[in-house]
């Protein structure tokens, strides 16, 4: 009998990256992609096969990467700049404030298996303070993919924007979070993923859908929440967070990524200046020596899934 | 040790390196049978540390700057006593300190490593400290041929010798393979001998997995007064397992049953003809 292959029916935003970057590689020459010994955990095996002249590899020299991309760019060069989220944000920081976003070379920073992707090969692999690190700098377009069609529009617009971007992803497979036929997608236009009037629920990356699947448990308990994919954490969507802010009794902000400075402190910082004042929790990854174990185990730990985010937003609610 | 102890004990830390990526379902097989012999010759013959001192400042340090290769080293202070083996069991897993690099949380890690690039400058800064104190421990590192071109490395290469750190001891393990391809084609960084000579360090070369040619040359440190030492250990990535030897997929490939079966018998044979 033949085995039942237990494929998983949908793909990692990595193999999105992948597939349209090779796409747009076969129509424009000045498509880069520059590694550090990143290509394989990038999926751009492949497209180093294809497009051989397109493909800068430095070796594991993140710092060295990210000054090389600045060049290539400065001359034109649309530069996917790929390495592990964790070494590029931290190991490279200073070339991306002062070699990209401050002298304005249009690189795009593609932090891959970010946030804790890395699961068990511990805090030396995960990026939990990309967000905060980044908005602190001037001039970088910060965005995280939720599903694979947030991830393919992602990549367009940003071989397209000539401006600084950093781009980042996970490598778990991801469900599309709706039906996109005549959506059109922009940077710093968040997407309404679900609506409803009692929670408003603002998440990125791969925790957008955990929080999709939590307003259905809540739709159970006749709660109704709005779910946002806010892709673009700077420059934020502030008309659409103060619109579904004002329009709910509650919000709850979730991302993979240290509590402080990121998605939630963002949103949290607009609304209290705006004067729009809602009972409001940051899930996230706490200030503590993080839980080892995979990236379900993490999640799982702090309260990153469906039930945790529905419990806290109950907890808003009562 | 004899030397045929050293070479059986190389086999049993092989054999268990293993058996514990097969049980976590990860681990990075290739770089932790390279560097194998090269760790038991430093913990069984070199170094002054233990159990019993490895909370004295007296006591050498190591510091593993490759620190994907963890299992090598959890394996041998799991030997070494520094916690019960049956531990590692708990590798990779929910709330275990054992995870697939080195930290502190384990007893008789000395830093905690996974990023590359970053053993050098510690152990540069621990073997200043040593000479500040008048203490007369050694520190050693152990670093990845890939990781060679993180320029760390050579900004510590620079302090070492400006500070004539002849307490330390970098070594290279060899194996010419990173993840992408080999270390040639992915950014050569060869002649590796002179480059650190020109940095003013004493540099000798080794066969990495030969444990009596490490213990000779290990034991007559520092290869120069007033000189750091780099010692390039020529190894074979993935040795002692011949489908993996050389192979680009063992960098952190994880045995199926059948080829862990097969990896035990070719090791256990190796055993018989020491
Ligand atoms: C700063 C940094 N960049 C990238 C990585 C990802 N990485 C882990 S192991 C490895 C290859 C290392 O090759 P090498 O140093 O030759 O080690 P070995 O062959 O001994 O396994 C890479 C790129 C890392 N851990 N740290
Ligand atoms: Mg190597």
């Amino acid at each position: 009998m033949a085995e039942q292959v237990n494929a998983l029916p949908y793909k990692a935003n990595l193999d999105i990256y992948s597939e349209t970057l090779q796409r747009l590689a076969e129509t424009d020459s000045n498509i880069i992609a520059v590694t550090s010994d990143s290509r394989g955990s990038g999926k751009l095996v492949p497209f180093g096969k294809k497009f051989p002249a397109q493909i800068i590899e430095v070796g594991i020299a993140e710092q060295n990467l990210v000054g090389v991309a600045a060049g290539l760019a400065s001359c034109g060069k649309k530069v996917f700049a790929t390495s592990p989220a964790c070494f590029l944000t931290a190991r490279a920081l200073e070339q991306i404030k002062n070699d990209v976003a401050y002298s304005n070379n249009p690189v795009n920073v593609v932090g891959i298996s970010a946030g804790v992707s890395y699961g068990a090969l511990g805090t030396t692999h995960h990026s939990l303070h990309d967000y905060a690190a980044l908005r602190a700098i001037n001039n970088i377009i910060i965005v995280a993919p939720a599903d694979n069609y947030e991830t393919e529009q992602a990549i367009e617009v940003a071989a397209k924007t000539n401006a600084p971007v950093y781009l980042r992803f996970g490598k778990k497979p991801m469900p599309p979070l709706k039906e996109t036929t005549g959506e059109v997608f922009q940077f710093g236009k968040g997407r309404v993923i679900t609506e409803g009037t009692d929670v408003a629920i603002v998440a990125c990356g791969e925790t957008v859908y955990p929080a999709l699947e939590a307003a259905h448990l809540l739709k159970e308990k006749n709660i109704t929440a709005t779910v946002i994919s806010m892709h673009t954490i700077r420059p934020l969507d502030t008309d659409l967070l103060a619109h579904v802010a004002q329009q709910c009794k509650a919000v709850v902000t979730v991302e993979e990524h240290s509590v402080y400075g990121g998605l939630g402190e963002a949103c949290a910082a607009y609304l209290l200046q705006q004067g729009i004042c809602k009972p409001f929790k940051i899930i996230g990854i706490p200030d503590e020596y993080t839980v080892t174990g995979s990236q379900a185990d993490i999640f799982n730990h702090y309260g990153i899934n469906k039930e945790g985010i529905a419990a806290q937003a109950m907890k808003l609610l009562q | 040790m004899t030397t045929k102890e050293l070479k059986q004990k190389s086999i049993e830390y092989r054999k268990k390196i293993l058996q514990y990526i097969v049980k976590a379902k990860a681990g990075h097989t290739g770089g932790s049978l390279s560097c194998t012999d090269i760790l038991n010759v430093l913990y069984n013959e070199i170094m002054n540390v233990s159990p019993q001192n490895f909370t004295s400042p007296d006591r050498d340090r190591y510091i593993q700057s490759k620190g994907h290769t963890v299992e090598a080293l959890f394996v041998v202070l799991a030997d070494k006593g520094f916690f019960p083996e049956e531990d590692l069991n708990t590798l990779c897993q929910y709330k275990s300190h054992y995870i697939g690099h080195p930290t502190r949380k384990v007893n008789g890690v000395e830093q905690n490593t996974g990023a590359l690039g970053h053993g050098l400058p510690i152990a540069v800064g621990t073997a200043i400290a040593a000479k500040l104190d008048n203490k007369d421990f050694r520190v050693f590192t152990l670093l990845g041929d890939g990781e060679m071109p993180e320029g760390s490395n050579w900004e510590a290469a620079l302090s070492a010798a400006h500070y004539k750190l002849d307490n330390l001891c970098a070594i290279v393990d060899k194996n010419n393979l990173q993840i992408t391809a080999t270390t040639a084609d992915v950014c050569n960084t060869d002649p590796l001998d002179e480059k650190w000579k020109s940095f003013g360090w004493a540099v000798k070369e080794v066969d990495g997995n030969d444990v009596e040619a490490l213990k000779n040359v290990l034991s007559n440190l520092p290869f120069e007064a007033g000189k750091p030492s780099f010692l390039i250990a020529h190894t074979t990535k993935g040795k002692g397992v011949s489908y993996m030897e050389n192979t680009l997929k063992w960098h952190h490939g994880v045995p199926s049953n059948e080829e862990y079966k097969q990896a035990i018998r070719e090791l256990e044979e190796s055993l018989l003809t020491i």
